[in-house]
């Protein structure tokens, strides 16, 4: 409970020890839900060798610390915690990582979820992928609007 | 009014990490927008209208609509691509 809620950074993560940490000292907590986006090695039929994160440094983390205050509102939930890594990733490498505690796991699933969709088409971040053709910036995705829609927020990201 | 201009990913590879701009008072972000695609080349490039384009003021997103003040952090950006 004590550690940050939102970390940017360039750094890699350790699931185990971020879940250890988010629910140390919660004993009212009995489900921990937690989603790890990886880099894979194909995008839009490409190959990628890598990749760059660019973010906008004190807005990124503001807008995230505004996604968990409005999963904490929506879902009965006990803790969070975002972790997105910027700078140069290689394909296996992790990128994000979000963690939501509850004391049952349904409120879990849904938070974990709603802030990955949150995130998806509001927090700014940007991939720059790089190509056997060269570099290029991936393209943002009308399907995740679409995600975020369902929880019935209006995203207007990739239109 | 100066207000700072802030550029990240295309943007920013077309123009720089930002720039000051001065507008009138009540001016909106769309206004900024507006005086820099008035500037021609790699400016009205890449803020060209019917780009998709997203806006932030003071580090939250915002539409076009939104009124600035004095020192006002203007940003400019594609459509975000994270998790």
């Amino acid at each position: 409970m004590a550690g940050p809620r939102v970390s940017v950074q360039t750094e890699d993560f350790d699931l185990g020890a971020e879940v250890a940490a988010l629910r140390a000292g919660d004993p009212g907590v009995g489900a921990v839900a937690a989603f790890v986006g990886t880099v894979r090695d194909r995008n839009d039929g490409q190959g990628v060798s890598s990749m760059e994160l660019e973010h906008y440094p004190g807005m990124t983390e503001r807008a995230i610390e505004a996604m968990i205050d409005a999963a904490m509102q929506r879902f009965d939930i006990r803790d969070a915690r975002v972790v997105h890594r910027v700078g140069l990733l290689a394909p296996l490498d992790q990128i994000v990582l979000v963690a939501v505690t509850s004391a049952h796991r349904g409120q879990a699933f849904q938070a974990c979820e709603f802030l990955m969709d949150y995130l998806k088409t509001q927090a700014p971040f940007w991939k720059k992928e790089h190509t056997p053709e060269g570099a290029r910036w991936v393209d943002a995705r009308v399907a995740d609007d679409e995600a975020l829609r369902r929880w019935g927020i209006t995203a207007g990201n990739a239109a | 009014m100066k207000v700072a201009v802030r550029y990240f990913a295309s943007i920013r590879e077309a123009l720089g990490p930002g720039e000051s701009v001065t507008v009138d008072a009540g001016a909106t972000v769309g206004v900024v927008r507006d005086a820099l695609i008035a500037r021609g080349g790699p400016h009205a490039a890449a803020l060209q209208r019917g780009r998709a384009l997203r806006s932030a003021l003071n580090q939250s997103l915002c539409d076009e609509n939104a009124a600035l003040t004095e020192g006002a952090e203007v940003g400019f950006f594609p459509p975000v691509t994270g998790g």
